[in-house]
């Protein structure tokens, strides 16, 4: 019957088309073996927390959240990372109960949600402190004053600050490479506000990349380079990198552990947020929750390689809930 | 006249040539599987260490080595069955109507050009669309249905191209001859063009899901999230899917969490290795039961 090779007598299929079914019944079947999740137990409380926002605030929730489920397995806490903007986004349109963030919230952000009639109570939870890094090959760097990063860092040294030496005289005359993260990134935006003074202005010509272990490598394996990112990065790091002492104006400070939470690390430290819907405050398992991320912080937050806040801000905290 | 030397010189010239375009060929072969080679080198030693049961079967944890990637794995595998169910039945319907069915007029030239268009939107635009349409105006929510849908959408173009690829090899005479003995235009398509088109569609449909599954832009756009203590129960229920896992442990400062990263693509790749092992399976099935 093989007339040639592709076509040759024909034959009226009676089977049934199983093209679709086919890969489904098999990828479907495996989801009726997970039906059995877990349903939580125990006389605690019960619900789901949906929380969003900064990646730079998630390893604190996570963790936090990772705790609480052991502690009220009733309670599902999930959470996302839209970035604090995409988090306060749906957070003012009532979708989500909190939202990360590593900064303030912004004016039009906050008329958005009083537009929508969602207040909310604000909690400091952490502290970020920003480092600036150069390679450990580089002996001539001890210090850099505000003025001098802003040197290098502001829209108008774009192709001017190009050499050491155009950062302070004394230094060698070798080309500066610079590394920082990209535009998206609330790590920028607070580094030009602090730095250049107005946030969002800093100059193009740096290897950028919103992956701070991008930013590690780069710097590790430059001699000339120069650059900022997350203090938790250059903890995990540090025989690779130079940690550079930053003076804001009352001599040159590194930042540390100590140096962060007592505020001598000025103006790179941040503190992170977490909004939290007021409304949301009538029900138990979210104020459990809430109280549970402002007690368990001080020893989650080293953990995940942030700087706690001092004690009694986290009391404060602890004294809205129960406004 | 040439002679018998410059005909030789002549001949060597074009042999020449031809030899070089062959080694360009094996060249460029070899690059592109060398690079694939690498990748997967590169990421079994990184990974290895940390695939395990208690890593497959562990939600995710701050502590990178108590991590693992269960709410992801089957969050990805609810999407993924989900996609598929929406966008092949869908996509190879459209393909067949417009090329077993539609008329040639300038509607259809439209619909044709707005399909070869859509295929190449950046996928960012499709979580915008999948944000405003299924989670906030059909209300549902940051669930595995809208991000399915959403993924559905995506592919959908591809699956459609492809399917109209594989349609149009199949040679008019087929049609004809089926239409000569009295089979009707359905009983045509049905018991005849479709299965001799199936193997390409099944290359098509490999291609878009493979697409979907590495996806992560339209689903952080949507609001799938990255911490889920559970796996989803029904379609409805929040989730997670493995690229975002991935791309968050890549991103985070220690080192340890890097291992789970890669860990996490090799159990992607299997997934993604699994999936388009079934549909080759299912497309030379489909082969061997035709007889012409």
């Amino acid at each position: 019957m093989h007339l040639s090779a592709r076509m040759g007598g024909m034959r009226l299929l009676r089977k049934p088309l199983a093209f679709s079914t086919g890969i489904l019944a098999a990828v479907l079947a495996a989801f009726f073996f997970t039906a059995c999740g877990d349903d939580g137990g125990g006389a605690g409380l019960s619900g789901t927390i949906v929380g969003d926002g900064s990646s730079t605030v998630f390893p604190i929730t996570e963790a936090v959240a990772e705790e609480f489920g052991k502690a009220q397995p009733g309670v599902d806490v999930v959470v996302g990372i839209s970035g604090t903007g995409g988090g306060f986004e749906k957070f003012c349109a009532g979708e989500i109960e909190f939202n990360d963030a590593s900064r303030p919230i912004k004016e039009d952000e906050a008329q958005a949600c009083a537009g929508n009639g969602i207040e909310y109570v604000e909690f400091e939870v952490a502290f970020d402190g920003l480092s600036v890094i150069v390679n450990p090959e580089n002996d001539f760097v001890d210090c850099l004053t505000v003025e001098e990063l802003k040197r290098i860092w502001e829209p108008a040294a774009q192709g001017t600050v190009t050499n050491w030496n155009d950062v302070r005289p004394d230094f060698p005359d070798r080309p500066l490479t610079l590394y920082g993260p990209g535009t998206d990134s609330g790590t920028f935006d607070f580094f030009t506000d602090e730095i250049v003074g107005e946030e969002g202005a800093s100059r193009g010509d740096y290897t950028a990349s919103e992956d701070d272990n991008i930013l590690v490598q780069g710097i590790a394996g430059d001699e000339d380079g120069l650059g900022y990112f997350g203090f938790a990065y250059y903890e995990q790091n540090q025989e690779r990198l130079k940690l550079v002492p930053v003076d804001g104006g009352s001599g040159c400070v590194a930042p540390s552990r100590e140096t962060i939470l007592d505020g001598t690390y000025s103006p790179l430290s941040r503190p992170l947020f977490v909004y939290l819907r007021a409304d949301a405050l009538a029900r138990p398992e979210v104020v459990e929750f809430m109280r549970f991320y402002l007690e368990q912080a001080p020893t989650l937050v080293p953990e995940v390689g942030y700087v706690e806040v001092p004690a009694d801000v986290y009391q404060e905290g602890l004294a809205k809930l129960t406004q | 006249m040439i002679g018998a030397a410059a005909l030789r010189r002549r001949m060597a010239v074009r042999r020449g040539t031809g030899a070089v375009f062959l080694a360009l060929c094996f060249a460029g072969t070899c690059i592109a599987i060398a690079v694939l080679a690498v990748l997967l080198v590169t990421v079994t030693r990184d990974g290895i260490d940390r695939l395990s049961w208690g890593f497959i079967n562990s939600f995710p944890s701050r502590h990178p080595e108590q991590a693992g990637i269960k709410a992801a794995l089957f969050g990805t595998l609810w999407m993924m069955g989900f996609t598929a169910l929406f966008a092949v039945p869908l996509g190879i319907g459209a393909a067949i109507y417009l090329e077993e069915f539609a008329p040639h007029n300038w509607l259809s030239r439209v619909i044709e050009t707005n399909i070869n268009n859509l295929a190449g939107v950046p996928s960012i635009v499709y979580g915008i669309l999948g944000l405003a349409v299924f989670v906030r105006a059909m209300d549902l929510g940051r669930s595995v249905l809208a991000g399915s849908l959403t993924m559905a959408l995506l592919i959908l173009p591809i699956i459609i191209v492809a399917s109209r690829e594989g349609l149009r090899a199949v040679p008019p005479s087929i049609r004809e001859a089926a239409i000569a003995v009295g089979a009707t235009r359905w009983q045509t398509v049905r018991f005849q063009v479709l299965p001799a088109a199936l193997p390409a569609i099944m290359t098509g449909v490999i291609l878009a899901l493979s697409r979907a599954i590495g996806e992560t832009a339209p689903l952080i756009m949507i609001g799938a999230l990255l911490f889920v203590p559970f796996t989803p129960g029904s379609p409805l229920d929040r989730f997670t899917v493995l690229p975002i896992q991935i791309f968050n442990w890549v991103s985070r400062p220690q080192p340890e969490f890097a291992e789970n990263a890669a860990a996490g693509i090799i159990v992607l790749l299997v997934v993604l290795l699994s999936m388009n092992a079934l549909a080759v399976f299912l497309r030379n099935w489909f082969e061997r039961s035709r007889r012409w």
